[in-house]
């Protein structure tokens, strides 16, 4: 196979900075999980339509697998492996285990990250406004009950 | 009950931390070192002649390690429960997806680079992929070797006399039904990887449902590639859905194994997702013709099936499904003479495997709308006709089975009051309301010759617990549930149990995550463990402190006297004490659980479970008559569950089956076109998002089910398999139209409301 050319990159990942030399050709995801180790992103199918591989750039939601990595520099990114602090998970993640919005878990890590910038676009969003945003990130275990109660919880419309 | 401290809690569950920070490792996750990339060439054709397979500029590629062909596979070995697959396909392909080649490269690139290099011509054959066309006279052999189209499998359930209770019924319906593909769409592909040691013993990291029964499938490979007597260890990384998908050994796994004996390295495969949806087994499609008579006073009288299953070009435990389905026809509701006749067909379609309710959706889908139908004809209410033909403790089915504890009623009248039946029905004003129950296994189902669950118990100096079980986690929680009946006996705090899962070098043997039984089996051989234990515990410890062992408890890790609660001392130093002793020991126990269940006998009766689950959906919908949209307004999933050692795990499990089963009801499909899936993908195979979840209630019903954990019974199917019936029962209810075939789409309905106004217009104008 023939060998791509080469870019260096320095790609600020969950607030460390990384040098790194790649193919044009990469996605974020693969960069990630290859060259990073940051495999708490999953791969569900490589072309946008499931949501596990979603990552925030800028605290927006962004699907990895349909994003160049060469595309990041400058660009502030958080993988799943960003959110706890100090060994404390961040209140989102407590929300989701609190309420077992968890199963499998292979959806969690995206579906986590697409709630905490919703809540941090809106901070009280509805239960419709809720399943709008996570309508991309597709969940084969929990029938989205629970994982829908466990952002509500922090939206305040529960006790 | 009221005394306990962690059984029946709302416990959160144990690896959910893990999996909320991204260290869970799943399969994909896994790296060994100097391991290769597998990659898997599949044949273009449903049915054709290879007439030329060429691998040597695949070969010739840098950094490709071994190119494997079926010549490559010694002994013409074969798997799977008809042994008819080769896990590489020689001379001949009989599916699209038939492996042919497999290569293994030092990266996924250069693995997918040399499939593309691989030279293959074919001699196209005629394809046969309608079950009935397949089962004619003179049809195209998907196997030219045997004689008939029909699998030898003779499935055939009578109990009682049906054609003399035809006669002498009321009222008879008679109606054919059909059910889709779908498939299990885990999140988390399939993949292994498969690791030899320097001694030719294989390590095989694996996403199995079935870790004994995949180990036992690894020996009897290795025995066929020369390596008879060589261990196999199976380690299980997260598992990322099961849904019994995971319930047989597929080709890639022999492939993987083969790879890496030849390369002497580590060899990982992991499906794309289109290899997921076309090259993993999903559950088979189905045409069922039913009969259900009744007595003028709507008693049941007699139920018969006939069953045509599509069993695709190889076989695998989708074969199998009709042992299922006979326990609905022959036990949902009190239903005195049955006759059922099943028979699975190859085909050139993809081959059918087990997928959650294992059958049981397919035969209640034929049940609950012909009970309807039935209860229309004899002028009842169809809650109703179920009330009065319901299943009640203490009953023996025609097919043998014992009904312990049941709360078939109790769930009936859950869904009548919460759904406002008696105001809702009827009013045929394009809203509508239906219901349909289930029976399934609760306690068990004896498959095997043994349906056991081993559990090993230790612990430590501190008071902490290492239970050691055969019972796979898919997702489930089953390891929370185990923590928290061993917390309960134990009388120790849940973070103290640490639960072992995943390696069959220390787990004990379990026959899988299968049949909803996981609760139940695992819970009680980790109940029989952890009482073990506290016994050799608290006679230790009623020696220390001159009492009677029976007059001691153990709470929140603290041994005491019920008598005098001055006298007490902290587990840990029990511990201690007994290890640091002169001839001194460690606390370890171990129990394997195999329940008192039965195998069918040759006419398949026997009691398969210790215990039967229950359950009734009901559903309020709202149809357009102008686009045949169907929407739904309400569903109710009540279930008889037993106690509920967590209950928000158990509805976790309730509204994960029901939304799955709202998949199957109206919207999920795999469309084969002569054996090619022409939407194996998530943007054209249509899962439920969240924002296609109507409002469902998950209401437990509780009955104390004296041979569960803690009374508990099985709940991992249940959830999805009246589904479908209760949706199109409450469309008829609505608009009065009869969809029989899953799933049920818009074109569907509005197909049907057509053909029902220029009926209407017909009988007008006649």
């Amino acid at each position: 196979m023939k060998e791509m050319k080469r870019y260096s990159l320095t790609l600020t990942v969950n607030n460390e900075t990384h040098a790194l030399v790649t193919p044009p050709n990469r996605t974020l995801l693969e960069v990630l999980r290859d060259d990073l180790q940051l495999t708490g992103t999953k791969e569900g199918c490589g072309e946008g339509a499931c949501g596990y591989c979603t990552v925030l750039v800028d605290g927006q939601p962004v699907r990895s697998c349909l994003t160049l990595a060469v595309a990041m520099e400058g660009r502030k990114i958080t993988t799943i492996e960003g959110l706890a602090q100090g060994g404390k998970l961040h209140p989102i993640q407590a929300a989701f285990v609190e309420h077992h919005a968890i199963q499998c878990g292979f959806c969690s890590p995206g579906m986590i990250l697409t709630s905490y910038a919703l809540l941090n676009n809106n901070p009280t969003p509805t239960e419709a406004e809720i399943r709008r945003a996570i309508a991309g990130n597709v969940c084969r275990c929990t029938g989205y009950a629970k994982i829908v109660k466990a952002v509500q919880s922090l939206a305040g419309e529960e006790r | 009950m009221s005394d306990l401290t962690t059984v029946g809690k709302k416990i959160t569950k144990r690896d959910a931390p893990l999996k909320v920070t991204g260290g869970a490792l799943y399969i994909q996750d896994m790296k060994i070192p100097g391991m290769l990339y597998g990659g898997i060439l599949y044949g273009q054709y449903a049915h054709a002649k290879i007439l030329k397979l060429d691998t040597t500029r695949a070969e010739r590629l840098p950094g490709v390690m071994a190119v494997i062909t079926a010549a490559d596979v010694p002994n013409d070995f074969r798997f799977g429960i008809m042994k008819d697959n080769p896990p590489l396909k020689g001379g001949r392909v009989r599916s699209t997806r038939d492996e042919i080649a497999a290569v293994a490269a030092v990266s996924a690139e250069i693995a997918a680079a040399a499939l593309e290099l691989i030279e293959v011509e074919y001699e196209e054959l005629p394809g046969i992929f309608d079950p009935l066309e397949a089962m004619k006279e003179g049809a195209p052999l998907v196997h030219e070797e045997m004689k008939s189209n029909i699998l030898k499998m003779p499935w055939k359930l009578v109990c009682g006399d049906v054609e003399a209770a035809k006669k002498e019924s009321a009222y008879v319906v008679s109606d054919t039904f059909r059910t889709q593909w779908v498939t299990h769409c885990c999140l988390g592909t399939s993949g292994c990887i498969a690791v030899f040691d320097t001694g030719n013993n294989l390590t095989m990291y694996s996403n199995t449902q079935i870790p004994s029964l995949a180990q036992n499938d690894y020996i009897e490979a290795l025995a066929a590639f020369g390596l008879k007597g060589r261990r196999v260890r199976i380690i299980q990384c997260t598992i990322g859905g099961g849904f019994g998908s995971k319930l047989d050994t597929y080709a890639y796994e022999y492939i993987a194994i083969l790879l890496a004996m030849k390369t002497r390295k580590p060899v990982k495969f992991i499906f794309s997702r289109e290899e997921e949806f076309f090259a993993t087994s999903p559950r088979q499609c189905s045409i069922t013709k039913i009969s259900q008579g009744c007595d003028k006073d709507g008693r049941l009288t007699f139920r018969e099936v006939e069953m045509v299953l599509d069993n695709g070009a190889y076989t695998s435990w989708g074969a199998t499904t009709p042992s299922v389905m006979m326990m609905p026809i022959s036990s949902l509701y009190k239903v005195p003479n049955i006759k059922y006749v099943a028979q699975c067909v190859y085909t050139n379609n993809t081959y059918s495997q087990a997928m959650r309710g294992y059958g049981n959706p397919q035969a209640t889908f034929a049940i609950e709308s012909s009970l309807d139908q039935l209860a229309e004809k004899a002028g009842l209410d169809p809650y109703e006709l179920r009330f009065r033909n319901a299943n009640e403790p203490g009953e023996l089915t025609p097919q043998n089975f014992q009904i312990t504890s049941c709360g078939m009623k109790e769930c009936m009248a859950e869904v009548v009051k919460r759904l406002d039946w008696k105001g809702k029905k009827g009013n045929g004003n394009g809203r509508g309301v239906g219901m349909a129950s289930l029976i399934h296994v609760g306690g068990g189902a004896r498959v095997y010759k043994s349906d056991g669950c081993g559990t090993i118990i230790k612990m430590d100096d501190r008071g902490k617990v290492d239970v050691m079980t055969g019972a796979t986690e898919i997702g489930q929680g089953s390891e929370t549930v185990i923590a928290q009946i061993v917390a309960e006996v134990l009388g120790v705090n849940i973070d103290d149990i640490n639960v072992i899962n995943n390696d069959t070098d220390v787990c004990p043997w379990d026959v899988g995550a299968h049949a909803s039984r996981t609760t139940f089996v695992a819970g009680n051989s980790a109940l029989g463990a952890a009482q073990k234990i506290r016994e050799k515990m608290l006679a230790v410890a009623a020696q220390n402190m001159g009492e009677a062992p029976a007059s001691m408890d153990i709470k929140n890790g603290v041994v005491f006297s019920m008598q005098d609660k001055e006298k007490s001392m902290p587990l840990s130093k029990v511990l201690r004490k007994v290890h640091y002793s002169p001839g001194g020991k460690m606390f370890t126990a171990e129990h394997f659980y195999d329940p008192p269940n039965e195998n069918f006998n040759k006419e398949f009766k026997g009691n398969l479970s210790v215990s039967y689950a229950y359950g009734v959906h009901g559903v309020e919908v709202e149809v357009d008559r102008e686009t045949g949209q169907v929407k739904i307004l309400n569903y109710i999933a009540a279930h008889d569950v037993g106690k509920a050692i967590n209950p928000m795990l158990l509805e976790g499990q309730i509204y994960g089956g029901g939304l799955m089963g709202i998949g199957y009801a109206l919207g999920e499909t795999m469309i084969y076109e002569k054996g090619h899936l022409k939407n194996g993908n998530f943007l054209d195979y249509k899962m439920p998002t969240a924002k296609d979840v109507p409002p469902v209630q998950a209401v437990i019903v509780e009955t104390d089910e004296q041979a569960g954990p803690f009374g508990a019974k099985g709940i991992g199917e249940p959830g999805l398999v009246p589904t479908a019936p209760a949706i199109a029962n409450a469309i008829y209810d609505a608009v009065g139209v009869r969809i029989r075939d899953l799933p049920i789409t818009p074109e569907k309905v509005l197909r049907a409301l057509q053909e029902k106004a220029q009926a209407d217009t017909g009988r007008s104008g006649a």
